[in-house]
């Protein structure tokens, strides 16, 4: 829940609604991206980036290599799985 | 080395590890007391235990396991009301995976499930809005709980709900908020902390500036730090840096996640829903002020507290549980008599043995083999005597 998990936003969904959807080691996942969205960075801007998601919510941009230590760390540490399980069983 | 070839650079690993030691010789009182450095956050603990932090650092450092895991702070009453919650006809009751498994004073929502109550596990607060849509007859209700990691999510979420103009969604509000708690155990008596490890995920939200008391106030260093054993690492190094130093800053380790004012969208999405309780019950240690977060009287109808009335018994916590000395470091979790005995994370009496990110199922988990033997021996023993 607090760690979070590192994903490449894919699709935008709903710019009017900041949806998108995020691309999770071969899990597609749609996500609110509100929290990486401003003036600066648009809704369509947001495509092709790397963000970490949080229950849902893309928190904010990483880089891509980052990303990629990020989600070999969580795996080590048994987190991905777990993370990607519940984002696919749910909702029980 | 015992563990450093697990890291991703153990040459970078050894190094930081052979300047704590040499850092550490000039600390003059670590020659009298441990120093104690506490990292709060649950996800830190389970890296530390994980990658058996502790065992690579000097003697003369003690890692103390804060209680920055939501799900292990949850008072029982507060398990109870969402309990009663969810066993109204109307409800569907959704939470986190980790949120079913936490003990009330008669069950948990894993049990009330069994037992026949609608409780849907979701991963995301918008996977249960997107269920009230779906079910407009019934009341969904999420359980939310967590730090300003999770806050903003709950908090946009109703905020889609009013977008949405849906009447069937609520939330049983159960956010806490970082900076009280880490005040409050800076103010109990008898604690001697001598620097913090700060949470990088709340950081990611708020920012730098909420933990500035720390060192400007309470004169102790504080660093911002990422979940890699190596950011660990690098936080304790920079932490018996300051003390060495006789510094006390907020350092930002985890800058390539956490900008220093924090995530202004997410900030302002909290601003606009939630607000502080003037109190909030924490499980082992009590009521601390400013430290709940509730749902503003603009958003009330998505407050289940409100729109249901819930019971909020308050409940103390059984006598042999140990928890509230743990989170505060006055003991180890080997040292609650119930560890690993009536209290085990298939059966957990405590909060702190429910998730892995609590401190004792990290201890029970990854805890060494020959303190665990050690302690089943000590406990024969005394089990032995008349
Ligand atoms: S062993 Fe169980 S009861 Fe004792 S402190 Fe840990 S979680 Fe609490």
């Amino acid at each position: 829940m607090c760690l979070g998990i590192p994903g490449q936003i894919v699709e935008i969904v709903d710019p009017e609604k900041n949806l998108a959807k995020v691309a999770i080691s071969g899990i597609r996942r749609e996500v609110n991206i509100t929290c990486i969205v401003d003036k600066d960075h648009p809704v369509n801007s947001c495509l092709g980036e790397w963000v970490l998601v949080h229950v849902g919510f893309a928190m904010t941009r990483i880089e891509e290599e980052e990303a990629k230590k990020t989600l070999a760390l969580l795996q080590e540490l048994g987190e991905a799985q777990k993370e990607l399980e519940s984002m696919t069983s749910t909702i029980k | 080395m015992k563990y450093v070839d697990e890291f991703r650079d153990p040459n970078l690993a050894k190094s930081l590890v052979r300047e704590i030691n040499e850092l550490v010789e000039v600390i003059e009182f670590s020659k009298q007391r441990p120093i104690q450095l506490m990292e709060f956050c649950g996800g830190h603990t389970h890296t530390i235990f994980r990658y058996g932090i502790e065992q690579l650092l000097p003697k003369c450092i003690e890692l103390v396991h804060g209680p920055g895991c939501p799900v292990c702070v949850l008072p029982m009453g507060r398990v109870d009301d969402c309990v009663s919650l969810a066993q109204r006809s109307e409800v569907i009751l959704t939470t986190f995976g980790d949120a079913m498994r936490v003990p009330g004073s008669k069950m948990s929502l894993l049990q009330a499930k069994a037992d026949g109550a609608d409780v849907r596990m979701v991963y995301s607060p918008l996977d249960a809005l997107r269920l009230a849509h779906e079910n407009k007859n019934r009341e969904v209700i999420f359980f939310a709980l967590g730090f300003e990691t999770t806050m903003p999510s709950t908090a946009l979420t109703v905020l889609q709900a009013e977008a949405d103009g849906l009447d069937n969604f609520s939330l049983f509000c159960n956010h806490i908020t970082t900076v009280p708690i880490i005040e409050s155990i800076l103010n109990t008596s008898g604690m001697q902390l001598d620097g913090f490890v700060a949470p990088g995920h709340v950081s990611m939200v708020v920012g730098e500036k909420p933990f500035n008391f720390v060192a400007e106030k309470y004169k102790k260093p504080i660093v911002i730090t990422g979940f890699e054993p190596l950011d660990i690492l690098q936080s304790i190094w920079l932490l018996v840096k300051q003390i060495a130093e006789q510094r006390a800053e907020v350092e930002n380790q985890y800058a390539r996640v956490v900008a220093s004012r924090g995530n202004r969208q997410a900030l302002a999405a909290m601003e606009r829903v939630f607000e502080l309780r003037e109190f909030f019950e924490w499980r082992g240690l009590g009521s601390i002020d400013n430290s709940g977060i509730r749902i503003k009287d603009d958003y009330a109808r998505f407050d289940a507290e409100r729109k249901f009335a819930v019971p909020n018994i308050k409940i103390t916590d059984p006598k042999s549980c140990q928890c509230g000395d743990v989170l505060r470091g006055a003991i180890k979790p080997w040292q609650c008599k119930v560890f690993a005995g009536a209290c085990t994370p298939e059966t957990p009496m405590g909060a702190l043995m429910v998730s892995s990110e609590g401190a004792c199922a990290a201890y029970y988990n990854f805890g060494s083999l020959p303190d665990l033997l050690a302690l089943k021996l000590a406990r024969e023993n005394q089990e032995a005597l008349p």
